[in-house]
């Protein structure tokens, strides 16, 4: 396992180069300048910001030094906000970022594995069908339309939670937390189905059937840890999606978050935020991903057994 | 087996969804009980401790006054920091600032300010003449990338500090000449020169702060970070917690405090004009920076007192590009201008309020009422276009309209496509593009016909007319006539009367819609939604808010308006 996990990271040094390269070659070939604004910017105010941020030097230069900066740790000044610092902006979001995708998780695992244990109990019948719609339209329903709906049902007219904020009153993170949680509440529910259904038809699961044993008890002690194994591999992936794919959400609930930064950071043109945000979630993608299949083989004893052979 | 396979199947199917239902109940009372927990809302608790929710639009850039740039960064910028004068917040007319009284000379171009000997900066710090010297030589500095420069050209040689043609600064017009008396000189008789010194490029700043944190002319050091940030204004920077909330509260040592009607306020960077209504029905806000455009007739129709439009110094126009062959004929230019009918579109497809106009600067502009002889004519237009050469239309280039994306930008121009092509007969392709793209587009002549807007920075028709000059780098038209810019520069600010001066204006306006290198369209106006708990607060043609003069009134706190 140790060694497995030492290759995929050696892996991942070139893939985020070329994520870096590629991502630095775009961000500068884009029209328009993180300098220019309606107000035409006199000739002298151009060079002098230019200077300052090393975008006078040639481009090989520039990725050079770039470079050597992120090598150190250092994701550069932002352009757009003169003072702070690339590293202080990702800090200052990522906490409500993490935090909403944590609980979005939460909601999706709840809501989604119970729906397609459900479903997976009676195949093909009304107990299958109706969540397993209802699944079909969460995948459908995107959050920005789930979440405005939300927001007017029981923000506005039921009164029950805050329509935005984060942690400014209470209960202000249930509705974000839904929203972004059940695009992927529903994946989960047709993954869990998927994997439940395949277990419940093994062998085992005649055995313990044949020997008397409570349904629930079969459901619950037998059948989950294997049905559920396509739901812990999509986990990984899934909360890297969530932590980037988080920008509709912050921004309808007026979350404090990262994806607030890394749009706007494109439409600022904002040379470092975009850099520094972009090789964030790579890293985190690959992170994620490493450690879900590290937790699946370790769920997984035929996988166990490849992963040692192979490496 | 099967038989008891099905059994088992049956039995779970009572067990299963008993249970998740249970789990499920659980949940929704979980999420009722802790949202009951949330209580009294923004506004309610606001109005009793003195504290305003404020929709402020986006995070701001920057709080540095040198280095700012928005009208985001405005709001909270001049509740932290006065400059020598304000403005009446309805009448826009000079008022005492820092500075308690002024004098100008004869010819109008020598002031000099007595300042308050009991204005002090938020640490105590006496506030002198000589911070308005430091405070302004920083400004000029070109290192620190201050786009609003130009407003400081109007002081003697500050031009030519700026652009380097001059290095000593005691060459600049501005002087201490005591601790309490600062004396400016202008380069000519500058009539809004006073208003000009509440935009917040003009403010001072605390030289012994921006020192312990840089050097002067150092872009984006932490010296207005919170904690660190030492300001003259009515307000002094609590909290700033980036896209969250910038937090002020009341600034004791403010010459002005007793008559602050505020204890805090509290900004929110609210991007989402259509997440910023719902904060401001649920009651989480006093005032919101915008109102979705198609919220506004709701909110008329139901005659909601929260919504608040008002007549804003900024005007909507098309920008043509005069170096484009087949509109080089200034005729073809009129014909364009003269067949849009502006009415339709602001009665029918803005709709909110917006005025159409017929000429560049906004009427009433410093009682300046510009007159044009534009009208909607769309069979003088065909004939001016036949004139021109292209009769019904026929041989007219297909022309592009490029406009920055945006709904109603596109809603405007698919609007003008279809009536030229409905009274003019011709082609017309619409292209959009990004803010950024757009902006490099237009400033590098890209383009054939493209949207533009223009707010003024101050209230004088010099803020508007001086954008096509030959040489402005706003005027992207590739339009050029020598005696405009005669008129705007060098005759204009000589006049001795107001009249006279508003003469030129006119004088200058007539020749710019005669060549029409720009088509104006409407008159922009503010929107917003205001609780009705919020007093003092008036409106004024620069939409500026004057937050000293605001009180908050708890009996009202509710009057958010009706849902829908």
């Amino acid at each position: 396992m140790f060694r497995f996990a030492i290759n995929r990271l050696l892996q991942a040094i070139p893939v985020l180069l070329v994520v870096i390269s590629i991502t630095f070659l775009l961000v500068h070939s884009a029209p328009g300048g993180p300098f220019s604004a309606d107000k035409a910017v006199p000739p002298e105010v151009l060079k002098a910001l230019e200077a300052q941020y090393k975008l006078d030097q040639p481009l090989w230069q520039q990725y050079v030094g770039y470079l050597n900066d992120v090598l150190h740790g250092d994701f550069g000044p932002s352009f757009k906000y003169p003072g702070r610092t690339v590293n202080e902006l990702i800090a200052s979001g990522l906490p409500a970022t993490a935090e909403l995708a944590f609980y979005a998780m939460l909601v999706a695992l709840f809501i989604g594995a119970s729906a397609g244990v459900v479903a997976a109990t009676r195949p093909n019948t009304l107990q299958d069908y109706l969540p397993m719609s209802a699944a079909m339209l969460g995948i459908c329903m995107p959050s920005f339309l789930l979440g405005p709906l939300l927001v007017l049902v029981f923000g506005i007219h039921l009164e029950w939670v805050p329509v935005s904020g984060w942690g400014d009153s209470a209960g202000d993170k249930i509705l974000p937390a839904i929203t972004l949680g059940t695009g992927y509440a529903a994946y989960i529910a047709r993954l869990s189905r998927g994997g439940m259904l395949e277990v419940l038809s093994q062998d085992y699961i005649r055995t313990a059937r044949a020997k008397g044993l409570p349904e629930s008890l079969i459901i619950a002690k037998h059948a989950l840890r294997g049905g559920l194994i396509p739901v812990i591999a999509f986990i990984g992936p899934a909360f890297a999606g969530l932590l980037g794919g988080s920008f509709v959400v912050e921004t309808i609930f007026q979350i404090p978050g990262l994806g607030r930064f890394y749009v706007q950071a494109a439409f600022n043109r904002d040379y470092t935020m975009i850099l520094g945000t972009t090789i964030f979630f790579a890293t985190l993608i690959i992170v994620f991903n490493l450690l879900s299949d590290m937790l699946a083989i370790w769920l997984n004893p035929k996988l166990r057994q490849e992963a040692r052979g192979d490496h | 087996m099967d038989y008891h396979s099905m059994s088992g199947q049956q039995s779970t199917a009572k067990s299963l969804p008993a249970r998740t239902f249970h789990a499920l109940c659980l949940a929704a009372l979980l999420l009722v009980v802790s949202g009951c927990g949330g209580g009294e809302s923004n506004v309610s608790l606001g109005n009793r401790t003195g504290t305003l929710h404020w929709g402020n639009g986006t995070e701001p850039q920057s709080l540095d006054p040198h280095i700012a740039t928005g009208v985001p960064e405005h709001h909270i910028i001049t509740s932290l920091m006065e400059g020598l004068v304000l403005k009446d917040s309805t009448t826009l007319a000079p008022i005492p600032g820092v500075a308690e009284s002024w004098d100008v000379s004869d010819d109008g171009r020598v002031y000099t300010f007595h300042l308050r000997q009991n204005a002090r900066w938020s640490n105590g710090d006496p506030h002198i003449a000589q911070d308005y010297v430091w405070s302004w030589w920083r400004a000029l500095q070109p290192a620190l990338g201050n786009l609003y420069a130009y407003m400081y050209y109007s002081i003697n040689n500050a031009q030519e500090y700026y652009e380097g043609t001059i290095t000593d600064f005691d060459q600049v017009g501005v002087k201490a000449l005591d601790d309490y008396t600062l004396q400016v000189t202008l380069e000519n008789p500058t009539p809004y020169f006073l208003q000009l010194l509440d935009h917040y490029s003009l403010f001072p700043v605390h030289q012994a702060t921006v020192e312990k944190f840089g050097t002067a002319d150092e872009r984006g050091t932490r010296w207005t970070y919170e904690g660190n940030i030492v300001t003259n204004g009515p307000f002094q920077l609590l909290e700033w917690q980036i896209n969250r909330r910038v937090v002020v509260e009341r600034n004791p040592f403010y010459w002005d405090a007793e008559n602050v009607g505020l204890n805090k306020i509290i900004f929110y960077p609210t991007e989402n004009a259509v997440s910023e209504e719902r904060m401001f029905r649920s009651g989480q806000l006093h005032y919101t920076n915008d109102v979705p455009t198609d919220k506004i007739p709701v909110y008329r129709n139901e005659g909601n007192p929260s919504l608040r439009v008002a007549p804003y110094l900024g005007s909507y126009f098309y920008r043509i590009n005069t170096n484009v062959p087949h509109l080089q004929d200034k005729r073809v230019r009129r014909a364009l201008a003269m067949a849009i009918d502006r009415e339709q579109i602001t009665e029918h497809i803005l709709q909110a309020g917006q005025m159409p106009t017929y000429a560049l600067t906004p009427p009433g502009t410093m009682g300046y009422y510009p007159k044009s002889d534009l009208t909607f004519d769309p069979e003088a237009a065909k004939q001016l276009l036949a004139e021109a050469g292209y009769p019904n239309g026929e041989g007219f280039p297909v022309t592009e309209i490029l406009y920055n994306t945006n709904e109603s930008h596109r809603k405007v121009a698919v609007a003008i496509q279809q009536m030229w092509n409905k009274y003019l007969n011709i082609e017309i392709k619409l292209l959009n593009q990004e803010w950024k793209v757009y902006l490099d587009s237009e400033s590098a002549g890209q383009y054939t016909i493209s949207r533009a807007s223009w707010i003024g920075d101050y209230v004088d028709p010099n803020s508007f007319l001086d954008l096509f000059l030959c040489n402005g780098g706003n005027n992207r038209t590739g339009w050029c006539n020598a005696e405009y810019d005669r008129l705007i520069l060098d005759v204009a600010p000589k006049m001795k009367s107001h009249e006279e001066r508003l003469a030129v204006f006119q004088e200058a306006e007539t020749l710019l819609l005669d060549a029409m290198p720009m088509i104006p369209i409407y008159i922009y106006t503010s929107k917003h939604l205001m609780n009705s708990s919020v007093k003092n607060h008036n409106g004024n043609l620069l939409d500026q808010t004057t937050f000293k003069e605001l009180t908050l009134e708890s009996d009202s706190s509710d009057s958010t308006g009706g849902n829908h």
